[in-house]
Order: structure tokens, then C-alpha cells, then sequence
């Protein structure tokens, strides 16, 4: 996993609440065996008319936000299924973080498996980055996950953030969390295996 | 302290706090996998050399992207479905885990499935690759979502790196009235408390409204309160639940079915425990509800109207609503009773379990879908199926002109063969309306399967209130 330290990018505003994982990952991107190509699936059907063209129009297609590595989302963002497609192919996309008020759960859980962070702050700060990010002339971003902040370029204002300590440091190392987990808890998974086992006999 | 019946499952699976903030490592009773969210999980198994932690305790179901044509073969034509389903059989000989296959009598969608066969008992936690795990709360369980990754985590570990959630106990009061279903219930809370109101919560169910309902009946609303963004959710078991269970092929038996039901009847939260939030309704002020928009919160009773955007005070609510209903085709004032269909589906994890289908058949009985609908029944299970046709339930669907299918997510998510085309239109016993699920361009009405067969007849969103129910006549 790529590590998250300091990031530097366009950041694009997508405010609609509800953004759920079939907008994000349609249908048709699911029906393979590996993670490859998801790029193109990203918001689709946003991104694309029938006949495969960009939509000039969508926020991601726009000259300014090229290259985009931080979105900021309303609220609810990455609710429905769990498909972790959808992070996959944000992560094949070149997105770093997402920036909103709140994320759906199993989506969350998805973003920081795959190195994505996943930044909540009030729903006033989300407005004014929002307002921020929509201009196409001071859309870029700097996110210091070590730091916990997020610096506005166009005028260097700082945006102060918090992460639990845990998805902090596996984000900065990069941490390949089943690698992680047995080579500190095998045992006590083991241990905790046989007592449960003998409180539950029915389970197994 | 007195601690949620949550609380009291999460303790009791803790191998170990992972800091202080809440985060723990959670061990992890069973899974279910589909063939279109476990492959990358077991490639990764596969790259790093890793077994299975253990095969016993996971189950494979192939339901997502297999046809639903009533003549069922092996092959399946689509040749990415087919690959993925060929990777799924060499995973599930090669980790040595047990596959329902698709000529399997024991096949249909994991959710349905799995307490079919009684994998599911009370004080379990059971995560599985597809958001609707939830389901399992129905059975005193605590069921939930989870990606790909923590896929591979978990059949790697037999564990998941869990953050402890907040509790929210919806307490539902009296008793649902006639052509009122769990289903409508549950679209009430998802109103009411909004599609993120259950972000970050378990949420636990109660109230005489409750205790009335079915097994079946709960899992239907624990199956959607996801779409409330509950990561599980629980509802106490008793004498339902164990009858449910007993005498299902992986149930315990003989002495050990008598400690476990023992057990199992314990575990409730304690009488004064805390929850982080409380929901109260009453279960007489529910009626038949519909969705009009693009988002499950987006409903409302079938008496009610198209709601005019101008009426909602939060600018993003508002653009949504106005996005919604022009994806939907609805203008504000429209009577939702009268929008007419194209399509009617009863299906899914969240309705199409047996009490769903015979629900259905009292609207259906004697009387024959619209002209110009197509409607389709898709049992959500193999033995769903062959249950309904024991009861010639299956001559009601096709004598009123629903196709009878077999079993799977079909039209649910639309990931096989099953798909709207722009602008149909859907009354649907699914669970989710969001632009493109059924087909790109399609919309979606999520309703209660009773609600889908009205529909159907009279070839609009209808209120089955105004059906004259009809009992099979001996």
C-alpha cells in the first residue's frame, strides 16, 4: 500500500449528499477477477455520455482539475454497497484523501485498506473548502497527514484535522494490515479461539 | 454497568483492544462469500502464500451474477459472470471451503441462505463481503458489511480491525395494521431518521411491534436498516428465533440445542442500559409506503404526493431532491397512487423469502397483471422456491402473468442478465433506488412485495389497502 505522508493536488468539489458506490462504480465494472481497469469506471455515467465521450461539463473533466488528488464530498459520501471497487478504482484515479462531514462505513473501511484517507471536519469548514476548491484558479491542496493538516495553496491558510492514531500510522506506513495482524495476534487469536469455542461448543 | 445487547456481542468477541479510542480486533464467527467481492481477496491469499484460517467457518454462495431463467444450466453464456464463477469453484476446492453451486437445491442469495441452513445462531457475529449482512440482526446475531480487504483479513485471520460503534435503539410501539408490512416499517425509519440518520450506530430494534413479527419479518428490516447507514444491527432473540433454528441441517442439536437455546435466551440488553440515541414510533402511524427519488430516505406513504423541492430548507437536500426528481421523471404534485409502470419485480434479500411470496400471492390470486407491465418473481432461494411451489403458489404468480424464476440478486442490483432499459420503470421489492441499480437510465420504486403485486394489476404505484385479499380457497 502507497504510504500517505504529505500530499500536494487539485481538489475537486462533488457536494451532492448520498454519493452512493453504484455512482462511483457501475454495474458493468464488477465483473472481473482482479482490480485492474477501474480507473475508467470511476463516476461513469457522470463522466461519460452513451457514446463514451467525456461530458465537458463533469467537475472531473474540466481542464482545472486534471490531475485531481483530493475530493471534497458531501455528506454521507460512499453509502449503498460494499463494493470496494469503488475505492480501487478512486485510488487508480490518483485520488489521495476525501475530504467531507461524514462517510459510510464499510466505504470508510474500504479507503484506509487501500491507503485513501478519509478526512470528517465540521459541516462550515466542508462549506468553505468547498467553495474553495470549486475555483478553477485556486483549487489546489496540500494534506499533511503526519502534520494533520490541510493548507489551502492559494492563500496558505491551514485547516487543522484529527485522525485516530491507529489509521494514522498504518496510512504513513503503507501497513499491509493481514501481515500486521498475524505477526502481533496469531496467538492471542489462537487463545481467544479455544475459550471461545468452549463458552459457545454450538458456534463450530 | 449495564451493557446494549451490542455491547454484550462485541465484548464477547474482543481478542484483544487495539487503543484506547475504541478500536479493537474483532473475532469473527462466520462469512458468507459471493463470487463478485471475494475473488481479489482470494488472489491475495493466493500471492502471499496464506491458507485459510478457517474453511469450516465460511460458506460460498453463488448469487450475484448467475441467470435467473426458469431452465437452469452449469455454463452461464455471459463470459465475465463465468469467469468469475469458475475462480470461485477453484477457490472453493483449493482453500477447502464449502460451495452452493448453482444446480446446488441448496443455492439462492447468501442472506437468505445462510439462515436457511441455520448457519446463523444468536451471539454470533458474522461479517461478510455484501452491505446487506445486517440481515443476520433478525436472529440475535450481529451481522455486517465488509469490503474486499478485510475479506482477505478476516479468511487470513478469522478477525477484523473494528472500531466499536455508537448504539441507537429504535423502539417501535402497537402493532402494524392490516396491509402494513416490516418492509414499510422500515422505509418509515429510513424517512424519518434519513440515509445517513444511522451512520456510525448498531442499531438495535424493540417494542411490541417488534416482538409481533416474524423471523422473516425482522429480517427484512434488518436487512434495509442498512440503507439507514446502520453497520448492524440487532434484535433480541426468543421463542420465534429458536423455533426459526431448530431442526435447520447446521442447527445444534439434542443436549447441545438445550444450553445453546438456554443461552441464546439470555443474551438481550440489559433492562436499564444506556443507548447513545433513542427512535420511537408507533407501529399504527406506518402505511403502505413508496419511494419517489433516487435515495431510500426519499419515500413516502402512497396517499402522498411528489414533494416540490422549494419545500426542503437544506440547499443539498434541496438539489438532491430536484436531481432526483428529474432523473425520475416525477414532477412535484404528481399522486404517487396513479404513477403508471413498466415493470414489477419482487425479489431480493430484503423480500423474497417465503411470507414475502405468499403476501404477494393473496393480491395475486385470481386477478392478472396489467397490460403492458412486465412482472417477474425471483424466490430468494432455491428452496424459497421450491416451498412456494409445494403450496402452488407458483401456478398464482404465472396464472396472473409474473414469470417464475430462480433464485439470485438478479434484478436487485442488476449485475446478470436481469436489466431495466432507460426510462422502464419499476415497482420493486428491493432495497435500493439509486440512479442506475436496475439499469442505467431506469427508475425505481422500492416498495413492499404485497405493494409490487398491486402495482402490477393495475399497471401503477396502487395502495394494496384497496385489494380485497385472497386466502387460497381449499
Amino acid at each position: 500500500m502507497q504510504p500517505f505522508i504529505r500530499v500536494a493536488g487539485p481538489a475537486a468539489p462533488l457536494p451532492q449528499p448520498n454519493v452512493d458506490t453504484d455512482v462511483i462504480m457501475p454495474k458493468q465494472f464488477l465483473k472481473g477477477v482482479d482490480r485492474t481497469g477501474l480507473d475508467r469506471g470511476v463516476f461513469h455515467d457522470l463522466r461519460f455520455a452513451a457514446d463514451g465521450r467525456p461530458r465537458p461539463d463533469f467537475i472531473l473533466n474540466r481542464p482545472s482539475w486534471r490531475g485531481v488528488r483530493f475530493l471534497v464530498v458531501g455528506p454521507n459520501f460512499g453509502c449503498g454497497s460494499s463494493r470496494e471497487h469503488a475505492v480501487w478504482g478512486l485510488a487508480q484515479l490518483g485520488i489521495r484523501a476525501l475530504i467531507g462531514t461524514s462517510f459510510a462505513g464499510i466505504f470508510n473501511d474500504n479507503c484506509q485498506r487501500n491507503g485513501i484517507l478519509t478526512v470528517t471536519l465540521p459541516a462550515d469548514v466542508i462549506a468553505d473548502l468547498m467553495a474553495q476548491v470549486s475555483r478553477p484558479d485556486a483549487n489546489g491542496l496540500i494534506v499533511d497527514l503526519p502534520g494533520q493538516t490541510i493548507t489551502v495553496e492559494a492563500d496558505g491558510r491551514t485547516i487543522p484535522f484529527a485522525v485516530e492514531a491507529l489509521r494514522r500510522d498504518a496510512l504513513i506506513q503503507g501497513l499491509d494490515g493481514v501481515s500486521a495482524t498475524l505477526a502481533r495476534h496469531a496467538e492471542a487469536i489462537r487463545a481467544f479461539e479455544a475459550s471461545h469455542r468452549q463458552a459457545n461448543p454450538w458456534f463450530y | 454497568m449495564p451493557r446494549t445487547l451490542y455491547d454484550k456481542i462485541i465484548d464477547a468477541h474482543t481478542v484483544c483492544p487495539l487503543d484506547d479510542s475504541g478500536q479493537l480486533l474483532l473475532y469473527v464467527d462466520r462469512t458468507i462469500l459471493n463470487e463478485y467481492t471475494s475473488p481479489q481477496a482470494f488472489t491475495g491469499l493466493r500471492e502471499a502464500g496464506r491458507p485459510v484460517w478457517n474453511p469450516a467457518a465460511a460458506l460460498m454462495v453463488v448469487d450475484h451474477v448467475n441467470p435467473t431463467a426458469s431452465h437452469r444450466t452449469l455454463e452461464v453464456a455471459d463470459k465475465e459472470a463465468a469467469a468469475q464463477i469458475a475462480y470461485f469453484r477453484d477457490n472453493a476446492r483449493d482453500f477447502g471451503i464449502e460451495l452452493f453451486d448453482i444446480l446446488d437445491p441448496r443455492q439462492g442469495i447468501e442472506h437468505v441462505v445462510a439462515p436457511e441452513q441455520g448457519l446463523v445462531m444468536p451471539g454470533m457475529v458474522v461479517a461478510a463481503g455484501d452491505s446487506h449482512t445486517t440481515a443476520y440482526g433478525a436472529l440475535g446475531a450481529l451481522g455486517f458489511g465488509i469490503g474486499t480487504s478485510d475479506i482477505e483479513h478476516y479468511l487470513a485471520t478469522q478477525t477484523l480491525v473494528y472500531r466499536r460503534l455508537k448504539t441507537l435503539r429504535v423502539v417501535v410501539g402497537g402493532a402494524l395494521a392490516p396491509g402494513v408490512t416490516p418492509k414499510d416499517l422500515v422505509m418509515e425509519v429510513i424517512r424519518r431518521i434519513g440515509a445517513d440518520g444511522a451512520t456510525g450506530y448498531a442499531v438495535e430494534f424493540a417494542g411490541p411491534a417488534i416482538d409481533a413479527m416474524s423471523v422473516e419479518g425482522r429480517m427484512t428490516v434488518c436487512t434495509m436498516i442498512v440503507e439507514a447507514g446502520a453497520r448492524g444491527a440487532v434484535i433480541a432473540a426468543d421463542e420465534k428465533v429458536l423455533a426459526y433454528i431448530h431442526g435447520r441441517p447446521r442447527a445444534p442439536k439434542g443436549m447441545l440445542w438445550e444450553q445453546a437455546a438456554q443461552a441464546w435466551l439470555a443474551l438481550k440488553s440489559d433492562a436499564d442500559a444506556l443507548f447513545d440515541r433513542e427512535v420511537q414510533l408507533a407501529a399504527e402511524d406506518v402505511a403502505p409506503m413508496v419511494t419517489w427519488g433516487t435515495s431510500p430516505d426519499q419515500a413516502a406513504v402512497i396517499t402522498a404526493t411528489v414533494p416540490a423541492p422549494e419545500g426542503e430548507a437544506d440547499p443539498g437536500r434541496r438539489a438532491a431532491l430536484t436531481r432526483a426528481l428529474d432523473y425520475m421523471g416525477l414532477a412535484p404534485g404528481v399522486a404517487l397512487d396513479g404513477i403508471a409502470i413498466s415493470h414489477a419485480f419482487i425479489g431480493s434479500c430484503t423480500n423474497a423469502r417465503i411470507e414475502d411470496l405468499r403476501d404477494a400471492a393473496r393480491i395475486l390470486r385470481g386477478r392478472r397483471v396489467a397490460a403492458g407491465v412486465r412482472a417477474i418473481i425471483v424466490p430468494g432461494s432455491t428452496q424459497v422456491r421450491a416451498q412456494a411451489e409445494r403450496e402452488g403458489l407458483d401456478r398464482v404468480f404465472t396464472d396472473a402473468g409474473f414469470e417464475w424464476r430462480q433464485s439470485g440478486c438478479s434484478m436487485c442490483l442488476a449485475m446478470n442478465d436481469d436489466v431495466l432499459q432507460p426510462g422502464d420503470r419499476c415497482a420493486s421489492s428491493t432495497n435500493r433506488n439509486f440512479e442506475g441499480r436496475q439499469g442505467k437510465g431506469a427508475r425505481t420504486h422500492l416498495m413492499s412485495p404485497a405493494m409490487v403485486a398491486a402495482a402490477a394489476i393495475a399497471g401503477h404505484l396502487a395502495d394494496v389497502r384497496t385489494f380485497n385479499p385472497q386466502e387460497e380457497v381449499a
